[in-house]
């Protein structure tokens, strides 16, 4: 593997759950993140995949310290960023950004594209003015929008074209790391090819490291070079993605992949005559 | 096939009056008893909905002829459709929370939809039939569960509290619309197994409603392909998997990443999307996608027959049967063309 981007260690993440009247007190915990280890090589993409539940958001949220950890350790290109101010994570900002599944919230209503996309740039003082027009417009173009697109509302975009404004404003500070959270599990199966294949290609061109989850695993077979199977809070697999797919270990890793339904009647067949005679 | 479908719809059109004019929802749908494939806006739901008269309201226009044996849907009244409703067709939706009162006990909402047809069910009896209801769709413990809101369920609780509710007054038909989308792989895995097992046990008629390609290999037997609110092929299971003779299916099955098969370098995708209804493109609605187009295209295709040997399989395109089977190769596989 190469060098690594992201290196989380023992990272836990605890919710609360608290009771009484007048005087909360905590009467046990959400193990939503529990004891997680895992890294992401530079210019590598690690899939995470697991069921509704069990800990991909609220790990990525963590890596990311949109949310603070329980304790752990969280290193970007080596430096500890567990723990720091949001003063001293503003730097660290433009490093790191977030594609988000749903493209029908994530995107302000009331803001028109340019500033949607042209935010990122503004507040970390990268562009202003015309120039910031031009950059904006050259990203609505690399994702595969038009720069006419710039003065348009959200609310006039599909949802695959909405993933796309999502993209170019993830991308537009040139991160080195982007954590995709469900980025296509919302939108159609034929636009969810194109917009993994933007992904790869941006990938290619601009080096970046993709945390990439989602509950498809094909999907994430097709894009990741490494997966991590997460299962209450819990990392049960980590392994190259063909690995993970073909011999999985773990009892679980195999429970997920015999649920995924295969598009092929006679393979679809074949393995429920397996399965009763097996049981 | 039998000789006398119990559910048949021809020539469906549903037209909504919108802001941007008549918008054409459903177009000239036949079908029997099957899985409905199609992206979001391609009329999947609105058809069966429109079965059960759920898209009557003063901007439909509705046409066609929806029959269940003798009886017409179509022209049928409030109150004979609310005698249909539940009792001889029931309905499942997508999202099993939304779709399930949060404020009243899940044990009750069953209740109310047996005594809603029935009043002379008492209380207990009815209780009863929902305790054995909830155990048939393989709730545990369900005399305890019963009592319980909607938000003690998990998803996929709720989704078979939705199927118990579905079945409650022992329709003959079923449409499951996208049952199993908002829920895990591993619990839709249980979903799917259950409608099959009722399917067989109780010979219910099923209307699975899915986007899922894999969905439909597990379950259907008959698959309808529907693009821009009009069938573009239909066929047997196998006919559509293993003879898709319209490209756009072709292009909904090449661009699935399977598990099974080692990864392509580049997912194979249908570039643009789909039309907006209220314009549509003149001819085929595939046409400005379809990298096979050519003059003919300009005139809309019937749903026709266009192989001798499988009578049932029709599709809408205007290619021949022996250019199709040449065009579909795209790289050892069934695909709509080489990813760029």
């Amino acid at each position: 593997m190469s060098e690594a981007l992201v290196e989380v260690t023992n990272l836990v993440k605890h919710f609360p759950i608290k009771a009484g009247v007048l005087i909360d007190r905590e009467v046990d915990q959400v193990r939503a993140v529990d004891d997680v280890s895992l890294t992401v090589g530079r210019g590598e993409t690690l899939g995470l995949v697991g069921e509704s539940g069990s800990g991909k958001s609220t790990l990525c949220r963590t890596v990311l310290q949109l949310i603070p950890p329980t304790s752990g350790s969280v290193r970007f290109e080596g430096q500890e960023i567990a723990g720091l101010s949001r003063r001293q994570l503003q730097p660290l900002r433009r490093q790191m950004q977030m594609i988000f599944q749903d493209p029908y919230a994530s995107l302000n209503p009331r803001k028109r594209v340019g500033q949607i996309v042209g935010d990122p740039l503004r507040l970390q003082d990268v562009a202003a003015g015309k120039e910031l027009r031009r950059q904006v417009q050259e990203l609505l173009e690399r994702v595969g929008l038009s720069s006419e697109h710039y003065d348009r509302f959200p609310h006039e975009f599909s949802g695959g074209q909405r993933q796309r404004i999502g993209i170019a404003r993830a991308i537009a500070l040139k991160p080195k790391l982007i954590v995709a959270d469900e980025p296509v599990s919302a939108l159609d199966v034929s636009i969810q090819a194109q917009i993994i294949n933007l992904l790869d290609d941006l990938q290619d061109e601009l080096g970046l490291t993709y945390l990439f989850v989602a509950h498809d695993i094909g999907v994430v077979r097709h894009i990741s070079d490494r997966i991590a199977v997460m299962h209450h809070g819990k990392l049960v697999e980590t392994g190259t993605a063909d690995q993970v797919c073909e011999h999985p270990t773990d009892a679980y890793t195999r429970q997920l992949l015999a649920s995924v339904p295969i598009p092929d009647p006679r393979e679809s067949r074949a393995r429920r005559r397996r399965a009763a005679s097996a049981g | 096939m039998s000789p006398q479908p119990l559910l048949s719809v021809a020539d469906l059109r549903v037209g909504f009056a919108t802001e941007g004019g008549r918008l054409q929802a459903v177009d000239g749908v036949s079908f029997e008893v099957l899985a409905i494939v199609g992206e979001s806006g391609s009329g999947k739901s609105v058809t069966a909905q429109t079965i059960l008269g759920l898209t009557r309201s003063h901007n439909a226009v509705i046409e066609g002829s929806v029959r269940l044996r003798e009886a017409e849907l179509l022209d049928a009244g409030e109150a004979e459709l609310q005698q249909v409703r539940g009792a001889q067709i029931g309905m499942i939706f997508q999202d099993p929370m939304t779709s399930l009162n949060p404020v009243y006990r899940v044990g009750s909402q069953i209740v109310e939809a047996i005594r809603a047809h029935d009043s002379g069910t008492g209380k207990v009896a009815g209780r009863a039939r929902a305790i054995e209801l909830l155990d048939s769709v393989g709730i545990p413990d369900a005399a305890r569960r019963v009592d319980d809101y909607p938000h003690e369920f998990s998803g996929g609780m709720r989704q078979r509290a939705m199927i118990a509710m579905g079945l409650a007054l022992e329709p003959e038909v079923l449409i499951a619309d996208e049952p199993t989308t908002a829920l895990d792989v591993t619990v839709q895995a249980q979903i799917l197994r259950l409608l099959e097992e009722l399917n067989r046990s109780r010979n219910l008629a099923t209307i699975l409603i899915t986007h899922d390609l894999g969905v439909v290999a597990e379950i259907a037997d008959r698959v309808l392909v529907m693009y821009a609110g009009k069938v573009v092929e239909q066929g047997s299971l196998d006919e559509i998997f293993y003879d898709p003779q319209h490209p756009y299916t072709w292009g909904l099955l090449g661009s699935l990443s399977r598990l099974d098969r080692p990864r392509p370098q580049r997912l194979p995708q249908i570039s643009g999307a789909p039309p907006s209804l209220l314009a549509p493109p003149s001819g085929c609605a595939f046409r400005p996608r379809c990298p096979h187009e050519f003059g003919k295209c300009t005139e809309v295709p019937g749903l026709e027959a266009r192989l001798p040997e499988a009578p049932g399989h029709c599709d809408r395109c205007w290619l021949s049967p022996e250019r199709k089977a040449m065009l579909r190769q795209v790289e050892g596989r069934i695909g709509l063309e080489a990813p760029s």
